[in-house]
């Protein structure tokens, strides 16, 4: 399927979201902002939803202090049943103490990394990957927005083009993308 | 000034007053024949003596880590900080006429080492003499409350001061200030709970028991904080705190909740682990005569706001803020019943009219000056110099 993709430049994140709020009064989807660094407020005028990955965080953290109580579980108590310090591990609950610790650090462990690695998965950017951004100032100094016509049947092109005339903006790129 | 005490609030300020003071006098009547009424009593004043003083310190402390920190989003919520901590006089005015008498009750059964025939015959207590004893114990003491007091008042003069003045002059001298009392702060919140708390297990020392009371502490500020800012809200002040603002008192409650926890953890796993009997006793006591009412205080200040604060949505939602709040506050009131009680009393604690009666006596004075005290300055600081940031907050 052919699409049309409109890349809006700006210099300044607030007239970015100035013009955003404008469009997207006017009815215009906006699907996607490139810009160095997070802006503040974007996210309700554009509508991106809240982020997931909090509940994805408590799942890793409930998959790491599963596996942490297995593990030591089955090293220090049913493999070996170790003796610490005068305290035999006879069973996992009795000793139960001793083992939070590393039911602390390895469930951080777990819901840090899982949500790291989800973050960069979800967004595309692990290391190696292709880069998403249109242009490459947007990692320096300039701000993108990123218009589908296909996610905008109420307008046309033309009409678009008239809007971004009337608001304003730094530069225009259209891309075809087949 | 924009807000006044609501006739509600004295009412209810009020009430718990004289509700207070009739269940203190039954309490009273109902134990008095014991012969350990008089430890229990002093004991139970110096349980909500000490406890909601320690909540108008915490609130000092936060204050001073926020000018240290040159923090901007607090400056909305600032007053309520202030009216928190200017309970601070009447707190330390209570606490010292507590520690006075028991003082003069040559430490009541509460501070046994204040007893001369417990220090003639207790050879633990006699190597600890140098450091306590009644007199250095009241020099340190007083250097607390003189630091305390002095501190306090330089931060509300200049707060006020600078409503008027503005500039960035006063601003920084906060800051100073601020990074000052932290240094203090950092010593004294150690020493005075061992002073005040950790010596009536006079046989007994955890280097770990300032922080874990301090934790307790703060915890309990931040959730004073919370709910005296929902409140003030819901009554329709405070126009410029929104959401965030509150999001961000509730990931200190969580947060602080969680340093207790921590603390609590670390104290009592270490003397699990190396199980000497000189250190295991403390939990030996408190396990024996009170383990329901222990273990069931440390699930309600670690798991409860844990599971239930843990979501973004929770910590925005007044209603859920309330409720885990005021639970936790009754929690951390238990802890410290437990940490005096149980070492004053052993296994003749309980509670009962008297302990509860003294808490909500000393409740109701504690809204009361903190309502007294949000009527007499404007509620939002005029020219703090972060107050665009805060008002702009979002997170």
């Amino acid at each position: 399927m052919s699409d049309k993709v409109l890349y809006v430049m700006y210099d300044d994140d607030e007239v970015l979201k100035h013009s955003a709020k404008k469009l997207v009064s006017k009815g215009v989807k906006i699907s996607e902002v490139f810009s160095p660094f997070p802006i503040h407020g974007i996210d309700p005028i554009i509508g991106v939803k809240n982020t997931r990955l909090g509940i994805m965080a408590f799942l890793y953290g409930l998959i790491g202090l599963t596996l942490a109580t297995i593990g030591m579980r089955y090293f220090m108590v049913v493999d070996w049943p170790m003796n610490i310090g005068g305290k035999p591990n006879f069973s996992y609950l009795e000793n139960m103490l001793a083992f939070v610790p590393i039911s602390f650090e390895f469930t951080v462990m777990c819901a840090a990394h899982g949500m790291a690695i989800t973050y960069l998965l979800r967004n595309k950017t692990l290391p190696g990957m292709p880069a998403q951004n249109p242009d490459p100032r947007t990692t320096d100094d300039k701000f993108v927005m990123e218009i589908r016509l296909s996610e905008n049947h109420s307008v046309t092109e033309a009409e678009l083009d008239s809007m971004l005339q009337e608001i304003g903006y730094l530069e225009l790129d259209k891309k075809e993308i087949k | 000034m924009e807000f006044q005490i609501t006739k509600k609030a004295k009412n209810v300020a009020f009430g718990l007053m004289g509700v207070g003071l009739l269940l203190t006098i039954i309490g009273a009547a109902i134990a008095a024949g014991d012969h350990h009424f008089f430890t229990r009593f002093m004991a139970s004043a110096l349980i909500s003596g000490f406890f909601f003083f320690a909540i108008g310190l915490g609130a000092l402390f936060f204050l001073a880590l926020k000018y240290a920190t040159e923090t901007g989003w607090y400056a909305a919520v600032k007053r309520v900080i202030e009216a928190v901590a200017g309970f601070l006089p009447v707190g330390m005015a209570i606490l010292g006429v507590v520690l006075l008498v028991i003082t003069i009750a040559d430490g009541a059964h509460i501070y046994s080492w204040m007893d001369p025939e417990v220090q003639a015959h207790d050879e633990v207590v006699r190597h600890k003499a140098a450091y306590l004893n009644p007199v250095f114990f009241w020099i340190r003491t007083i250097a607390y409350f003189t630091t305390y007091f002095l501190f306090w008042r330089g931060f509300k003069r200049r707060s006020l001061e600078e409503d008027k003045v503005g500039g960035t002059e006063l601003h920084f001298k906060n800051y100073k200030r601020g990074a000052l009392f932290l240094v203090f702060f950092a010593v004294f919140s150690s020493t005075s709970a061992w002073d005040w708390i950790m010596s009536i297990d006079v046989h007994w020392f955890s280097t770990l028991f300032g922080w874990y009371t301090f934790a307790g502490m703060w915890c309990s500020t931040m959730v004073v904080l919370v709910l005296t800012t929902l409140y003030l809200k819901k009554l329709g002040h405070l126009e410029k705190v929104n959401d965030s603002h509150i999001h961000d008192l509730g990931k200190w409650t969580f947060a602080t909740s969680f340093l207790w926890s921590y603390m609590w953890f670390s104290q009592f796993m270490l003397i699990w682990y190396a199980n000497i009997g000189e250190e295991v006793i403390y939990f030996q006591t408190r396990i024996a005569h009170f383990k329901f009412l222990y273990f069931g205080m440390f699930i309600i200040n670690f798991a409860f706001p844990m599971l239930i604060l843990m979501s973004r949505d929770a910590k925005r939602n007044a209603g859920i803020l309330t409720a885990v709040g005021l639970t936790i506050l009754a929690g951390h009131w238990l802890d410290v019943y437990i940490m005096v009680s149980a070492g004053a009393m052993g296994q003749n604690a309980n509670i009962g009219a008297l302990e509860i009666g003294m808490a909500l006596l000393m409740a109701g004075v504690f809204i009361f000056v903190i309502l007294r005290n949000l009527s007499k300055a404007p509620l939002t600081p005029v020219n703090h110099p972060f107050l665009d940031e805060s008002n702009h907050h979002e997170i």
